[in-house]
């Protein structure tokens, strides 16, 4: 009962994050030098006529915002206006249909070229996820236990060594290693002009093309989430109650797994699902060393080209994921640690 | 109303030196103690703190911390020296047959797991024979034992009080039927009125189970209301050890007199142990001679040049101090 009002008034918050982005997200791009009619509208030799029309057809020539007189004494926007015409009601408003607008570079839906992105990127940051946490928390695990030893000193080495690597140098050096002596393809999501006999081979051809931006994303991970879940395992097994398990003649492996990995387990959780939420946009550097179509070249690209419908939804997305990712990991941590379960902090 | 104590000794500790590393050095925190303990005995250890009680104790189990170090010594039990068992050798007496309560055992169950389970982990490495069912029903029963309704068995550590977690941690210590408990401390934490039941408590069960305990104290009143032998430690050794009556009627060592002098009234159990003028040593500048010299009201030329023997006084009495010497 009291996990629930928890967990409702976490979504609450949720909720509320995702709204005042909303409404930064669209003021963001009004507020910012260059204004988007302009940006969509580069090429001087266009008529007045044209111009209005391209403006028009992306709705600019709305006004903002209306100046709701009563409540606004500074009366910014514009009066006299019905505030279900203005660009940030129908921004709203299209929003809740789902949709983010129009590229002006592709002229594409925003929301389809971004759920395109968003699921290459997903591919690459879920698959290196998946192994950094794994490895990290069992190699952080290990070393802890071991600390002070061969083992703990080689670890903690390569992990600074890893977490202190440039991406872009790291994604180069693996690009060039694995194309050379691998022969592992070095561009893209897919083997271009490749015809594939059935979805198998296809599936194949993906899954050689992620091996290496996996594989640069996770050392650069691994490291973190090594050396935070080392800390947090020391941390933890100079607990009284790892004592206790000792003197209760439990072996080393009971003692991790039922004692220190649970509670060790917890500030984990935290740093994982932050990072989760930012390695969405994180992957820059990585998409753009492979040229993989994921969200981070997409904003990569959408800078170059001023794409700004492109840039706001991207935006958006990207803070929706980490206001998501934290509020996963408020409900993992309750699950975790029966005190919020009760109400306690 | 003592219990008389079997004879079988049960456990028998000789020469034993503990050290801890520190850049480079190792600090002598216990050096050269001696004790025996037989069945059903209490025995108390006393002293001020910082004088080694902890160390002396997790050495027994041999659970120092890293930087600890075992010099020398035995510790008897069972017919062999725990000190040359194997670490799996070793984590099979730990709990069967000897458990302990720690010091501050506010923190010493785990937070994120349910009582029950920490109790029924240990019963269950113990005997792998007990089965899932059988090991709830064994922690009913413990918990019962020490006035826990068995229904609190899926809670947590936090929603215990202070008082009641110490009592967890007793049906923990029980779990195995162990035939020697240490009780570190085991009320420091606690308020005065849960002490006195805590201890009862302690004291009941020790009746019932006919366990040796070993109740390292502060507490000059409670060792005289319930302790067997007394061995009283100054800075990391034997000041004194012997059966209750003689060092509460004729303590030979300087240290254990003034100790008893600084509390005088028996009869108030809850009184706290009043310090005497000085301070104790610190381990990295032990004064040379006996360690207690500096702040020794009898010491002698010689009590700041030799570290004196332990001496006997009379069977079954032993004091580390020149004044007894020869007096055999
Ligand atoms: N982990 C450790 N490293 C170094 N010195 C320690 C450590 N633990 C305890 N000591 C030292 O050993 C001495 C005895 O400590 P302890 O056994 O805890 O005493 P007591 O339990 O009687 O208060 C103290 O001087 C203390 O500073
Ligand atoms: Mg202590």
């Amino acid at each position: 009962m009291k996990r629930l009002t928890y967990l409702l008034r976490r979504l609450q918050w949720a909720l509320l994050s995702i709204l005042f982005v909303i409404t930064l997200n669209f003021f963001l791009f009004r507020v910012l030098p260059g204004d988007p009619a302009r940006a969509g509208i580069r090429d001087p030799r266009l008529t007045a006529q044209a111009q209005q029309a391209i403006r028009e057809r992306f709705g600019l020539d709305k006004p903002v915002i209306n100046c709701f007189e009563t409540l606004n004494p500074l009366k910014l926007g514009k009066c006299g206006v019905n505030p279900l015409e203005t660009q940030f009601f129908i921004y709203v408003g299209n929003l809740l249909r789902g949709e983010l607008g129009t590229s002006y570079h592709t002229n594409r839906p925003v929301s389809s070229m971004l759920g395109e992105a968003l699921l290459n990127t997903v591919l690459l940051v879920g698959a290196a996820q998946v192994f950094s946490i794994v490895f990290g928390i069992i190699l952080g695990l290990v070393a802890a236990w071991k600390s002070h030893t061969a083992v703990d000193f080689t670890a903690l080495t390569a992990s600074l060594v890893a977490w202190s690597l440039p991406t872009f140098w790291l994604g180069i050096v693996l690009l060039f290693a694995g194309s050379t002596w691998l022969g592992l393809p070095v561009v893209g999501k897919l083997t271009p002009g490749m015809a594939y006999p059935h979805w198998g081979a296809k599936a194949a051809d993906l899954g050689r093309h992620l091996i290496l931006p996996t594989l640069t994303f996770t050392i650069v991970v691994l490291g973190e989430y090594m050396l935070v879940m080392r800390s947090t395992v020391l941390d933890v097994l100079s607990e009284d109650y790892i004592l206790t398990a000792k003197a209760k003649g439990l072996s080393t492996f009971q003692i991790l797994k039922d004692h220190a990995l649970r509670n060790a387990l917890l500030p984990m959780v935290t740093i994982v699902a932050l990072n989760l939420g930012f390695t969405v946009a994180g992957a820059i550097q990585i998409e753009t060393v492979f040229s993989w179509p994921g969200l981070g070249l997409a904003i990569f690209d959408a800078v170059g080209r001023r794409d700004y419908p492109m840039l706001q939804g991207a935006f958006l997305l990207i803070a929706v994921s980490v206001i998501t990712a934290n509020l996963i990991a408020d409900l993992l941590y309750s699950y975790l640690d029966p005190r919020i379960q009760a109400g306690q902090s | 109303m003592k219990p008389v104590t079997g004879q079988k000794t049960l456990l028998s500790v000789r020469h034993l030196s503990v050290g801890y590393e520190s850049e480079g050095k190792l600090l002598p925190a216990v050096e050269d103690v001696h004790f025996d303990l037989r069945e059903g005995e209490v025995l108390g250890l006393v002293g001020e703190s910082g004088c080694g009680k902890t160390t002396l104790m997790l050495s027994l189990l041999r659970l120092l911390p890293v930087a600890g170090r075992i010099t020398r010594g035995e510790v008897r039990f069972g017919g062999q020296d725990l000190l040359d068992l194997s670490e799996t050798e070793m984590s099979q007496v730990r709990w069967r047959d000897i458990a302990m309560i720690f010091q501050g055992a506010m923190n010493a169950l785990n937070p994120v797991l349910p009582v029950e389970q920490q109790i029924s982990e240990a019963i269950r490495r113990h005997d792998a024979s007990v089965s899932a069912a059988q090991a709830t029903r064994r922690v009913e029963e413990l918990l019962e034992m020490v006035g826990i309704t068995a229904n609190r068995k899926d809670q947590y550590p936090f929603q215990f009080s202070g008082g009641m977690r110490q009592r967890v941690m007793i049906a923990m210590a029980l779990a195995c039927r162990p035939q020697v408990l240490i009780a570190d401390e085991p009320t420091t934490a606690l308020d005065v009125m849960i002490q006195a039941q805590i201890l009862e408590l302690l004291l009941e069960l020790r009746e019932r189970l006919g366990l040796a305990v070993i109740l390292v104290t502060h507490d000059l009143g409670v060792v005289a209301e319930i302790c067997d032998t007394v061995l009283v430690m100054y800075g990391g050794m034997t000041a004194e050890y012997s059966d209750v009556d003689r060092v509460y009627n004729h303590a030979v060592h300087p240290y254990t007199q003034n100790l008893l002098k600084a509390f005088p009234d028996l009869s108030q159990p809850n009184a706290r142990l009043i310090s005497i003028p000085g301070y104790p040593p610190r381990l990295d500048a032990l004064p040379s001679g006996c360690r207690f010299s500096p702040r020794c009201p009898a010491a002698f030329e010689r009590c700041h040049q030799e570290t004196p023997g332990l001496y006997t006084v009379e069977e079954g009495h032993t004091a580390r101090c020149f004044l007894v010497e020869g007096k055999v």
